[in-house]
């Protein structure tokens, strides 16, 4: 059988393909303490599909010559966690330490796969990182991993294209509803943004519309589309496929990136990787592009969400973990996550987010616009309280069977939701959970 | 070894004249043999029987995430019975077996018969033409064909902007299984044309001549000797073809990245195990798809091969 790996590479991936220069190492992360552990050495084993791990690996092992630190890439995303399953249900094979993007920590954690990293002291990092990371690796009274890059999401647009159609910058969704018609009534083979259907960019949207779908309790369940902060996304989000304004473009296709190199796509919507996203992917939009807040409802307070990112987990079976965690601080909030930084990789630490010199970087890309102080000042108004579901995985598997018919049929938004609800409910039945 | 079965062999019908009381060296002879197909029963056994026999077993367990593995007996193969997905799966494949498949083979006999006419200029080159695509990995094809359907900035796009058309998009949902189909079609056509040009080839010359000193014109001659010298070459092609609609998996696997809506998670019943077991941890369930599409496969592909036969016989 052929294993594909869906284009959903979040985060990270984009990141590493823009290898900037590596600069040298900072030697400044590690606690005192920990210190002796890593001199004592030992072998660690990380699976993750993220080229930076790589050189966080390299640079650990510079400074920690006693230890040797493998990074194995078994697969990207769902890959990978079918590889981590299988290795738990045999026994064997574990790795100590495995990438793990936020919306798939509850699956693990749920399944007592990963160490509660609150025993080796991380309760002593809450502060740390800003609140949409730190809050998506937090859950049922335990700290499920450390986080390595986060998401806080931007309307990256391309100014000139918005511009020769005299459309400016939405500030509230119904600014972005109206903008989306004006701009393709302009010019029909233009459009505001293209969307079939994507999981992480819906529930991102529920989220910061202030909809909180999941209720998550321990084998309790909840799943519950019918908010009303819910339905008024998916009513103006509806609206727009019934006008047909969304271009019909499946994000991380061949046509996606053409779309937005050729001036299809003016607009996305989503986590602040992208930035590095269009760099690396998008080249002919180079001066051209630009980042602006999120667009808000109407009237309430600035609140934005997150869309993707990814945390390293120490697993339960590693018989390690000290090691393991000296490690998990060095790639999270050490000298690995500013060599991160360095390469690209949104930060989900206060300490890099706040750097003076970071944020008043002017990108080229973006017409040396000071793009971090706007990514930052999302990170920093993302809504509380997100949760995912215990088997978000598959869930994420079933959403274009489900609510993705609304782009294709008569089907609504809210009926598709609906029907995704259902039928992630009935999974979680079957798995064993109290779905209701 | 290698003089031992032969004199096994030899000793064989002697004895046989003789009272079956002696018999010694048979027996020596009878395990001489299982050496000889010893290897490949060790191969067949691992290859072969083993994962058929672990499927088995996977589908008598459930496996959840909150409590653990048990044993279920027979209550997947009951899931399976009322599960919407997997038969409205079976439905889709079901039809496109009874569309595309006689378009293919219906193809590919013309295009043989065209080619064994030797009335066609450049006959080796058009042969060559004509199988190329089944020499083009299925991947890179439906990648290609995709690209083409696309209709933004895919081949469709560049026929509506160029003539000004409306052509709908093949990959929207009413139109994807026929999307699908044309990409099966244009992969396999020249494999099932050599087929039957190979079974063509064989047809004893005389016939022609005697055909011809009757006669018979080119129309009789493909009717009358042709097409029943060939019926059991087009059995096995369609037996290959039957069993190939019902794995469907690459063409829709693929295209699925590029259309998520049209092609669900459980599109063909191939799909629908991969989904499954990739997607949703339910390794026992997709062993139980798995089981149930092989035993509906070969009963189709045997009804099939018992009237193909039958007619061969007439």
């Amino acid at each position: 059988m052929l294993a594909l790996t869906r284009g959903r590479r979040r985060a990270l991936a984009g990141a590493a393909a823009l290898a900037l220069v590596i600069t040298s190492c900072a030697d400044n992360g590690t606690s005192e303490v920990d210190e002796d552990i890593a001199a004592e050495g030992g072998e660690l084993l990380l699976w993750g599909w993220t080229g930076v791990y790589e050189d966080i690996a390299e640079a650990y092992m510079e400074e920690n010559p006693e230890v040797t630190v493998e990074v194995q890439n078994v697969g990207t995303n769902e890959d990978q966690y079918t590889a981590l399953q299988n290795a738990v249900a045999a026994g064997s094979g574990i790795p100590d330490l495995a990438q793990i993007e936020y919306y798939a920590i509850p699956q693990f954690a749920i399944a007592d796969s990963l160490a509660d990293l609150s025993e080796l002291g991380a309760e002593d990092l809450e502060g740390t990182y800003t609140p949409g990371p730190w809050d998506s690796v937090t859950m049922e009274g335990g700290i499920w991993g450390l986080p390595i890059d986060s998401g806080p999401m931007a309307f990256f647009y391309n100014a000139a294209l918005l511009e020769e159609h005299g459309i400016e910058v939405p500030e509230t969704w119904e600014d972005f509803a109206q903008a989306a018609r004006d701009l393709n009534e302009a010019d029909p083979d233009v459009y505001l943004a293209a969307d079939t259907g994507d999981a992480g960019f819906a529930t991102s949207m529920i989220w910061q519309s202030g909809g909180r779908p999941y209720q998550v309790d321990g084998t309790s369940v909840s799943i519950d589309f019918s908010e009303p902060e819910t339905q008024r996304w998916a009513e103006l989000w509806n609206e727009l496929i019934e006008d047909e304004v969304l271009a019909p473009i499946t994000a991380w296709s061949d046509e996606w990136y053409q779309g937005m190199a050729n001036g299809t796509i003016a607009s996305l919507t989503t986590g602040a990787w992208m930035g590095s996203n269009l760099q690396s992917g998008v080249e002919e939009g180079h001066g051209d592009w630009r980042v602006a807040p999120m667009p808000q409802w109407e009237g309430e307070e600035f609140t934005t969400a997150e869309n993707g990112g990814s945390s390293i987990a120490i697993m339960e079976d590693s018989d390690n973990k000290e090691l393991a965690y000296d490690f998990l601080q060095f790639a999270s909030n050490g000298g690995g996550a500013d060599l991160a930084r360095d390469q690209g990789v949104f930060p989900a630490t206060v300490e890099r987010l706040e750097d003076e010199d970071y944020l008043n970087e002017e990108v080229e890309y973006f017409g040396d616009q000071q793009v971090y102080q706007v990514l930052a000042e999302s990170a920093d108004s993302v809504a509380e309280g997100r949760q995912y579901l215990p088997f978000h995985v598959h869930a994420i598997s079933i959403f274009n069977d489900t609510a993705g018919q609304a782009y294709v049929s008569d089907t609504t938004l809210s009926e598709g939701l609906e029907e995704w609800g259902e039928q992630s409910a009935a999974y979680g039945n079957e798995q064993g959970f109290d779905v209701e | 070894m290698t003089v031992a079965a032969p004199v096994a062999h030899v000793a064989d019908p002697a004895e046989s004249s003789q009272p079956p009381v002696a018999t010694p060296p048979p027996r020596r002879g009878k395990w001489t043999g299982w050496a000889f197909v010893g290897p490949f029963m060790v191969v067949f056994a691992f290859v072969f029987l083993a994962p058929i026999i672990y499927s088995l077993w996977l589908s008598l367990f459930r496996d959840q995430m909150v409590g653990g593995n048990q044993f279920v007996g027979l209550e997947n193969y009951i899931q399976a019975f009322g599960d919407q997905q997997l038969w409205r799966a079976l439905g889709r494949v079901t039809l496109f077996l009874v569309i595309q498949v006689p378009v293919m083979l219906g193809i590919a006999l013309l295009v043989a018969l065209a080619i064994d006419s030797g009335r066609l200029h450049g006959k080796n080159f058009f042969r060559i033409a004509v199988f190329m695509p089944y020499a083009v990995p299925a991947v890179v094809a439906t990648l290609m064909w995709g690209f083409m359907y696309g209709t933004q900035f895919g081949l469709v796009a560049n026929f509506n902007d160029m003539f000004g058309l409306n052509i709908p998009s093949p990959l929207a949902p009413e139109w994807v299984l026929l999307a699908i189909g044309n990409i099966v079609t244009w992969q396999f056509v020249g494999y099932n044309m050599l087929i039957f040009y190979s079974a063509l080839r064989v047809i004893p010359h005389s016939l022609y001549e005697a055909a011809e000193i009757d006669g018979a014109g080119q129309w009789r001659i493909i009717t009358a000797i042709k097409l029943p010298a060939i019926r059991s070459a087009m059995v096995i092609a369609t037996i290959f073809s039957i069993i190939g609609s019902f794995q469907l998996f690459n063409e829709p696997s693929i295209l699925q990245a590029m259309a998520p809506n049209s092609i669900s998670s459980s599109f063909t019943p191939n799909l629908y195990a991969y989904s499954l077991s990739f997607a949703g941890q339910q390794f026992n369930y997709a062993a139980t798809v798995a089981i149930i599409m092989g035993v509906i496969t070969m009963l189709v592909a045997y009804v099939v091969q018992l009237r193909g036969m039958r007619e061969d016989m007439r």
